[in-house]
């Protein structure tokens, strides 16, 4: 998902009397405050978890800024910069939920710039046509929303503050993709052709949002049991696929997956898997545009560095004067 | 590298008649800045109408290890509830 195979940190020996009463208040449905006894590894792995889903929020502004400046129309722009300045926000509100933990921005900022931590594989694909605005927000927004919604339920409570935010902003995200795909699907013959590819290009990807089949694994059951985790990468994905796929038919676009079949006994659609060798390649950095996101991304960082330094400067000297000044009255 | 600007508590007013209430936090340099910052951050679909901004180090809090000792004392009290009279039904207004 927009944080992908995050390896928790459960305990090692013997579950502490500590560690036991916090289970119980997760099983009962309580929330975990900042500040509050919690273990470890919990701990850790939030970090982990969340500063890579905020990591993954600010980069995936690029492939869509990239399209900005050549939206087709004034309102597809303004549609356009808001939903990337939305994205912009929710990674705020995440690395601030994130540093109630005990991390800091600049920390996790240097982490992210060195390439120590990772974002969503999906943000390393390329944005080639104005068709892809509409799948983008239509597809990855959409696991994205598939993903988010149970987490509003997690047992931390900052993140799920966060994501209760998030979520109530991402129906619109969703749904201008999708406008974006109707207008194509049902424009000239040429515009619907790269509607199609959009599809074509993005379908794999876009599942490979959820993460690869994690239905063995031990990290992803120590995260269920702490609520950190609320659905295995699988069963996101089959909703996922069921939920899009009509989507598709009604646009007369064809998903590019000669193996999609509905199955009535499982109530859900067979679909192919996508290519988790190449997943594991873009996730090792080596995605089609790895190097020119983290690359656009440590230059604003580094181009910036002149402006935050001069306000920094200037809000020193205000309080030194305010404070010379008060003292004058006295 | 530069020095990271402060952290701050922002709490917004979503319209007259209700408290500020705390919505998250964010960085600036300083207080005017992180209302500007706030504003953009916290109010871009109208969710406010009055906006605080407070130096996160500024803020002190109850220590959650002493919720018991803190909290607990007002457990016992239950006659500072209502509930905890037994009026007749036919006393009315009450
Ligand atoms: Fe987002
Ligand atoms: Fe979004």
């Amino acid at each position: 998902m927009y944080a992908q195979m995050v390896k928790s940190e459960g305990s090692s020996g013997e579950e502490t009397p500590e560690e036991r009463e916090f289970q119980d208040r997760i099983d009962r449905g309580e929330k975990i405050e900042p500040k509050e006894w919690m273990p470890a590894g919990y701990r850790k792995t939030l970090i982990r978890q969340i500063s890579q889903h905020a990591h993954s929020e600010i980069v995936g502004q690029l492939p869509e800024g990239n399209w900005i400046t050549r939206a087709p129309t004034l309102e597809r722009k303004q549609i356009l910069l808001a939903k990337v300045q939305d994205e912009a926000g929710h990674g705020l509100y995440l690395y601030s939920a994130a540093e109630t933990l005990g991390i800091s921005r600049d920390e996790m900022y240097e982490q992210l710039h060195s390439g120590k931590a990772k974002y969503s594989s999906i943000f390393n694909y390329p944005t080639l046509t104005w068709a892809d605005m509409g799948a983008v927000g239509w597809l990855v927004d959409g696991a994205a929303i598939m993903n988010q919604v149970p987490l509003q339920r997690t047992s931390y409570g900052p993140y799920s503050r966060a994501m209760i935010r998030i979520c109530k902003e991402e129906s619109f995200h969703q749904r201008q993709g999708y406008h974006i795909m109707m207008k194509m699907a049902r424009g000239t013959e040429a515009q619907r052709e790269m509607a199609q590819d959009a599809l074509n290009r993005f379908w794999y990807p876009a599942l490979m949002m959820f993460g690869p089949s994690d239905a063995n694994s031990v990290h992803s059951e120590q995260s269920m049991a702490w609520k950190i985790k609320i659905n295995t990468n699988d069963e996101l994905r089959q909703r996922f696929v069921n939920e899009t796929v009509p989507q598709a038919e009604f646009l007369g676009l064809e998903v590019p997956d000669p193996d999609l079949a509905w199955n009535e006994e499982k109530g859900g659609y067979d679909f192919s898997q996508p290519d988790w060798d190449e997943f594991f390649e873009v996730l090792k950095g080596n995605g089609p545009c790895n190097k020119e996101r983290l690359g656009a991304r440590v230059k604003a960082w580094e181009d910036g560095a002149w402006f935050r330094d001069g306000l920094t400067a200037y809000a020193e000297k205000a309080s030194a004067r305010r404070a010379a000044s008060a003292t004058a009255a006295e | 590298m530069s020095k990271e600007w402060p952290l701050w508590e922002i709490f917004i007013r979503s319209q007259n008649g209700l408290n500020h209430r705390h919505v998250g936090s964010l960085h600036a340099p300083d207080a005017e800045t992180a209302i500007l910052n706030a504003r953009d951050v916290y109010t871009r679909r109208k969710e406010g109408v009055s906006i605080w901004v407070v130096k996160a180090v500024d803020i002190t809090a109850s220590q959650p290890s002493l919720k018991g000792p803190i909290f607990d004392p007002a457990e016992d009290k239950v006659y500072r509830h209502p509930t905890f009279y037994d009026i007749p039904d036919d006393v009315e207004h009450m």
